[in-house]
């Protein structure tokens, strides 16, 4: 092993599979529910949040010793706050059509909890590398359970997989595909309540598969 | 032993600074990237309004900007002038102006007038200036290019509607500030866009209807063009009803300019 130790490895594996954010520790589950319609979106807020997480963990990682902890949460709201302003503000001078593709996801990264927590769980106690590989394993999994959620509401709610038809044609007159066969779109799915019960379904799918994960 | 960190006098200075720090690097970012950003608003609403017009560089599928380097040129090609016109709370026309004499007066170009700010002004019961861009679309028809401005779900949405004489909408672009992705943030996509195109703002008799984006539409495919109908999106219920109102209340106002074209 080159790069990363066995122990830093296990930082960005860990968050993945048997300690993931969502699934296990049901964090940044609002943003999950939120933008997960379509699996573009789900991409778009992944890579946002593997960005931020991961700086944002290093910077309170290397100001760690010196945070008044009495006012410490202010202090990595801050600097949440302004990394996701000035990230906003580079984009909309340099790349304006990927900040307006961001613009509804910048207020939901500030506020989501999987920021905080690894922040106050992680930063806090711990040094810049291993705080930077947290940072990207956390985002990661929050990530991955993203992307599954985006890619089963946008395939079953609207038919289509990052706004490609992959079914068929649903309008009526002109059906081909599985809507020739009465196939319909279940518009339920679109709505957020739908996500929450993928998000349980896979809570479900992981438990039953590892049941060390199964509290009591 | 305390530690040094967990002092009061500590934690005060602590916090001065952080925000003395963090807030002038934000002000420093903002006013240096300023200039890009009103730079890049301003092609942004010419795209916009030759998108409306029917110059874009669409796909089969999805709708995609004449690029930012060549919209000043098709700009200036295709919008042959930009009228301001006046109205008073009661819609009665003040005045129209062009855009040279709206120029000379105020210095500043018609399209970029903020249509938020002039709706505030109705509001207090002030004249309300109407921006409406006249121009030649791909198929040499004239057309009149109208902004709106509303509230969606969440926040701001708005758009610009191309319409012909009759007012016959012949292309439209929506776009909104924070609607939901996926439900509310598919009203600028091209499928709901495009159903638009060839609708009727006016009924029968020549009343002013608007468009309504309608749920439990018998028309799906949005072959009746005179029903005054587009067919809504699914889970998008108030974004839909915000659009609406917006054509409604907006397009409204540009009524009586169409009728003095026709009887002159």
């Amino acid at each position: 092993m080159g790069l990363l130790s066995k122990k830093d490895t296990k930082l960005i594996t860990d968050p993945l599979a048997d300690n993931n954010p969502i699934t296990i520790q049901v964090l940044g589950i609002c943003s999950a529910l939120a933008i997960t319609a379509e699996l573009k979106a789900s991409i778009v807020m992944s890579i946002s949040v593997i960005f931020v997480l991961g700086v944002g963990n290093v910077v309170i990682s290397l100001i760690r010793n010196i945070i008044p902890s009495k006012i410490r949460i202010i202090v990595q709201l801050v600097v949440v706050a302004a990394l996701v302003i000035i990230v906003d503000q580079v984009l909309k001078a340099f790349a304006y059509e990927l900040s307006k593709t961001l613009s509804v996801f910048v207020g939901l990264i500030i506020t989501n909890c999987i920021i905080m927590g690894r922040f106050e769980a992680f930063a806090l106690g711990n040094g810049p590398w291993r705080s930077f590989l947290d940072g990207i394993g956390n985002a990661l999994g929050y990530g991955v359970i993203l992307i599954i959620v985006g890619f089963f509401r946008e395939l079953l709610g609207s038919g289509t997989l990052l706004g490609y038809p992959v079914l068929g044609n649903p309008i009526p007159g002109e059906l081909s595909g599985l809507y020739a066969l009465g196939y319909e779109n279940n518009g339920f799915m679109l709505l957020s309540p739908m996500a929450l019960i993928v998000v349980g379904i896979i809570i479900w799918v992981q438990r039953s598969k590892n049941k060390a994960l199964i509290e009591d | 032993m305390e530690k040094r960190t967990d002092k009061n006098s500590y934690t005060i200075i602590f916090a001065i600074g952080m925000v003395l720090v963090v807030g002038a690097l934000l002000a420093f970012t903002a006013s240096s990237l300023k200039p890009n950003i009103i730079e890049n608003q301003r092609l942004e609403k010419q795209q916009n309004i030759l998108y409306a017009m029917g110059i874009n560089d669409n796909d089969e599928s999805s709708a995609v900007f004449i690029s930012t380097d060549k919209a000043p040129e098709a700009f200036k090609n295709n919008v042959t002038d930009q009228l301001v016109i006046t109205v008073d709370g009661s819609g009665k026309i003040l005045k129209t102006q062009t855009r040279d004499e709206y120029f000379n007066e105020t210095k500043q170009e018609p399209y970029l007038i903020d249509v938020k700010k002039q709706k505030a002004n109705a509001k207090k019961g002030e004249p309300r200036k109407l921006p409406l861009f006249v121009g030649q679309n791909t198929e040499g028809k004239t057309v009149y290019v109208a902004p709106i401005y509303g509230k969606g779900l969440w926040d701001a949405i708005w758009g610009y509607v191309a319409m012909d004489e009759n007012m016959v909408v012949q292309g439209a672009y929506f776009d909104h500030k924070g609607e939901t992705p996926g439900l509310g943030a598919n009203i600028k996509q091209r499928y709901f866009m495009d159903d638009f195109y060839g609708e009727h703002l006016l009924n029968e008799a020549g009343v002013f209807k608007g468009i309504t984006v309608a749920k439990g539409n018998a028309d799906p495919k949005n072959v009746d063009k005179t029903d005054n109908e587009v067919d809504a999106i699914a889970g998008a219920t108030i974004t839909g009803d915000g659009v609406t109102a917006m054509i409604k209340s907006d397009l409204k106002l540009y009524k009586p300019y169409f009728d003095n074209l026709k009887n002159n």
